[in-house]
């Protein structure tokens, strides 16, 4: 999934009124290669196949692991879920790639099953929608206090697929839409937006402003007097 | 296996193809002198579509940009990091010293920060005014020449100032702060703490018509495909190759300096990489840009009846003085900054709009030099570790912890933008017994020795630190922030990195008058060889609370004049 610098910068653009494009946007390289192919050496290709042919989680933790990704981030009116934004297929590489995450999750995908068979007789994925969310309403709040004193691993182990969760659908760009990130292209940065100024205790000074880029001369080819005074 | 010899005669060779060597090669080349570059890693070009990573999503890395491959991040331009595959390094007893070496041409210049500091006219003679460390046997007016050609040569937007100790150079116009730098501004000015514009080697103005103009993607860390920023490939080796005086050896690691029977060097003997087989290369002069532990390692290895303790170590001073930038960080949450009505792009440059110049007298303090603070935060482009956590900020705020669903969602935005950090760099004092040396039992898998690191921080440096960390509290203070995380105590050095870490490493052959107590000369010539030259950031004396790119380039560039003189007058 690449898209085009056009697309994306087009797809997210709010039309603020200082961020020009204009004149830039066609200097800037586009990514047109197809291939997922992100700037790798060799070894780094050959690193990644190798970790892609790889199989770490069954298809049973899979598939649970689908489960609580859209638990976790569920579809809204705007926004897709983070099975759609594809969250469980990047856990599955993830885990693969950064080890360190094998066994609290493996782990922690057990204690989910033992402690659904035992309240409900059934694995985690399995279990009515109702079933599923009394578990998960025991284990996705932190329990300073000790008052659910058998949780402690499931809460460890939901706070470690939230985070992957987060971290996965923000890092697509179903989420960068729902965030509103709205950089990564060319443009001409020329300060906050006013409107945005004026929401904030801050603003730009005469005398700081002075000092600073006039974007209608950036063209033109730098020149100074002797004492480093800018003259165009 | 036979060491194959070139029968070509160079003027110069040039180890290294980063901010020193890199300039070296464009003088020297200029000047119509014919040139060997050796460079230890690949070739790399940014503008090469199978090598960018500038303008990627986080979504074209199936890891999201993940550290795995790359200690950085998958997007940053460097090709090693820490780790060098089959090349190690080892430390001393405890020393825990972190060297980053990027194995591709133009070295760590691709990734650097374009932090483009002179260093003051103090900073050269600051033994005069607290007794510490040596002075420089140059002074700032010996420079300033070559800072001023180099500012108008590679481009560095700042402001005119006017601070004692902070030279003003030949600016181009910097941009315009970003919201949590405005914050900053107001929290440091609170706090008594001065802020200027940045100064970074980044083109915000047109300065000739073969590099390009920013265009504000804020990720110089990815190499500019459109030369934009400052990195040595594109802006010193290539157009210094354009007029065919340049002979590039790349994947070519010099293993020695070759020295005849009057100690004089006659060329460089390296191991090609790709063949695995040792070759010779013949030169008049011998330019060292390794970087300053490469280039110890290189004259420690070079060891000959004429330079039995290693090229140039006649002194034993080869390798010590090694000295970092110290360093130290804090973050904080910023409630102002939280529920952004309206998102907009503040990507800006590769870095920081503004900074702070050290602006105190350390007369008045208990640490002897100083340290400038770097200002990171904003609307930053999600990659891998995104949103770790995040729902803990809400105990900044006296919201519940947890959860998920829309709740998770609305944390998520609600905290998007709201943390920043600062980050202090200062200055070491250089100390004879922190050293790079030859470790007698390791070699890589050229078969060449290692280094080993044997580098422990003092008093000054902690203390400095501790000073850094009250500073952070200050400003955040000062601009209604939370700072996060536990102020580091003594048992964490008071928060001071480890010793590499901030990536500054110099003094490894450090310039003097003096034959017995340094390495080279003050035009960074060695000692004991006359046509053997330094131009890394080994020869520095003290480092100074600057970044050391501007100043190794600006005395590449003298030495490098020099060369071209001397050859002319038979000298060499």
């Amino acid at each position: 999934m690449v898209g085009t610098l056009a697309g994306a910068s087009l797809g997210t653009a709010v039309g603020c009124e200082t961020d020009s494009k204009a004149g830039v946007e066609e200097q800037a390289p586009v990514n047109t290669d197809e291939t997922e192919y992100y700037g790798r050496t060799p070894e780094e290709l050959a690193w990644d196949e190798k970790i892609k042919a790889e199989e770490y989680l069954n298809e049973h933790e899979l598939a649970t692991i689908a489960v609580l990704c859209d638990i976790i981030l569920p579809a809204t009116d705007t926004a897709g879920s983070a099975g759609e934004a594809g969250v469980p297929e990047f856990v599955e590489f993830i885990v693969k790639d950064l080890p360190s995450n094998q066994l609290p999750l493996r782990g922690g995908l057990m204690w989910l099953d033992t402690e659904a068979n035992q309240r409900f007789n059934t694995v985690f994925k399995d279990g009515s929608n109702e079933q599923q969310m009394a578990i998960i309403e025991d284990i996705a709040y932190p329990d300073p206090d000790n008052k659910k004193p058998t949780m402690g691993p499931g809460i460890k182990f939901f706070n470690l697929i939230r985070n992957l969760t987060v971290t996965g659908y923000y890092t697509t760009k179903m989420g960068f839409d729902d965030l509103g990130y709205t950089g990564n292209y060319a443009n001409i940065w020329d300060g906050v937006p006013p409107e945005v100024l004026a929401e904030h205790d801050v603003d730009y000074e005469e005398t700081w402003l002075a000092k600073c880029v006039d974007q209608s001369k950036r063209e033109e080819i730098a020149e100074w007097d002797e004492q480093g005074n800018l003259l165009t | 296996m036979q060491i194959i010899e070139s029968p070509k005669m160079y003027d110069v060779i040039i180890v290294g193809s980063g901010a020193g060597g890199g300039m070296a090669t464009k003088v020297l080349a200029d000047a119509g002198l014919k040139v060997a570059l050796v460079e230890a890693g690949s070739f790399f070009d940014p503008k090469d579509e199978k090598t960018r990573t500038q303008l990627k999503f986080p979504w074209e890395s199936p890891r999201r940009g993940a550290s795995t491959k790359r200690a950085f991040g998958d997007f940053d331009m460097s090709w090693g990091d820490w780790k060098v595959d089959g090349e190690p390094y080892t430390n001393k007893g405890d020393t825990d010293f972190y060297w980053w070496r990027a194995r591709m041409l133009g070295g760590r210049t691709n990734h650097w920060g374009r932090i483009s500091l002179r260093f003051g006219p103090t900073d050269f003679k600051h033994k005069d005014v607290d007794g510490l460390g040596d002075n420089w046997p140059i002074g700032y007016e010996d420079v300033k020449p070559y800072y001023d050609k180099l500012d108008k040569l590679i481009g560095v937007f700042g402001s005119k100032e006017g601070l004692p100790n902070d030279p003003d150079g030949f600016f181009l116009p910097p941009p315009k702060p970003r919201l949590h730098e405005l914050y900053y501004i107001k929290g440091a000015r609170k706090a008594g703490v001065k802020v200027i514009p940045s100064r970074l080697s980044i083109l915000t103005k047109r300065i000739n018509k073969e590099r390009g103009v920013c265009f504000y993607c804020s990720q110089c860390n990815r190499s500019c495909s459109m030369y934009a920023d400052f990195s040595a490939g594109s802006c010193l080796v290539f157009p210094a190759m354009k007029g065919g005086q340049v002979d590039l050896y790349t994947d070519s690691m010099v293993r020695t300096v070759v020295t005849n029977d009057e100690g004089k060097a006659t060329g460089v003997s390296y191991i090609d990489k790709k063949d695995r087989r040792e070759y010779q290369l013949r030169g008049k002069v011998v330019v060292l840009g390794a970087s300053a532990c490469s280039t110890a390692r290189i004259l420690m290895n070079s060891k000959s009846a004429q330079h039995p303790n290693g090229l140039g170590n006649s002194s034993d001073v080869v390798g010590r003085y090694l000295h970092d930038s110290t360093g130290a960080s804090r973050s904080a949450f910023v409630p102002a900054l939280m529920n952004r009505k309206k998102n907009y792009n503040e990507d800006g440059v590769g870095g920081m709009h503004i900074y702070s110049p050290w602006w105190l007298d350390n007369k008045k303090l208990d640490f002897p030099r100083g340290y400038h603070l770097e200002i990171w935060g904003g609307m930053g482009m999600p990659s891998y570790g995104f949103g770790y956590n995040i729902s803990e900020m809400n105990k900044y705020i006296g919201g519940d912890i947890g959860g998920y669903g829309t709740k998770l969602r609305e944390d998520v935005k609600r905290f998007y933008g709201a943390t920043m950090g600062i980050s202090g760099r200062g200055e070491a004092i250089a100390d004879k017994d922190n050293r790079c040396e030859i470790d007698p039992n390791v070699v890589d898998q050229f078969g060449i020795p290692v280094l080993r690191f044997d580098y422990k921080w003092s008093d000054y440096e902690r203390n400095q630190a501790k000073h850094m960390h009250q500073t952070f509290e200050e400003i955040f203070d000062g601009m209604g922030a939370e700072v996060m995380g536990t102020k580091p105590g003594a048992d964490r050095d008071y928060g001071l990195a480890k010793p590499g870490q901030i990536i500054h490493e110099v003094g490894t052959t450090r310039m003097g008058d003096n034959p017995k107590t340094s390495v080279t000369n003050s035009m960074q010539q060695l000692h004991d060889a006359k046509n053997v030259f330094i131009v890394d950031a080994g020869p520095f004396v003290s480092q100074a609370d600057k970044n050391c790119t501007w100043t190794i380039m600006a005395l590449s560039m003298r030495t490098s004049e020099h060369i071209v003189e001397e050859l002319k007058k038979m000298n060499l």
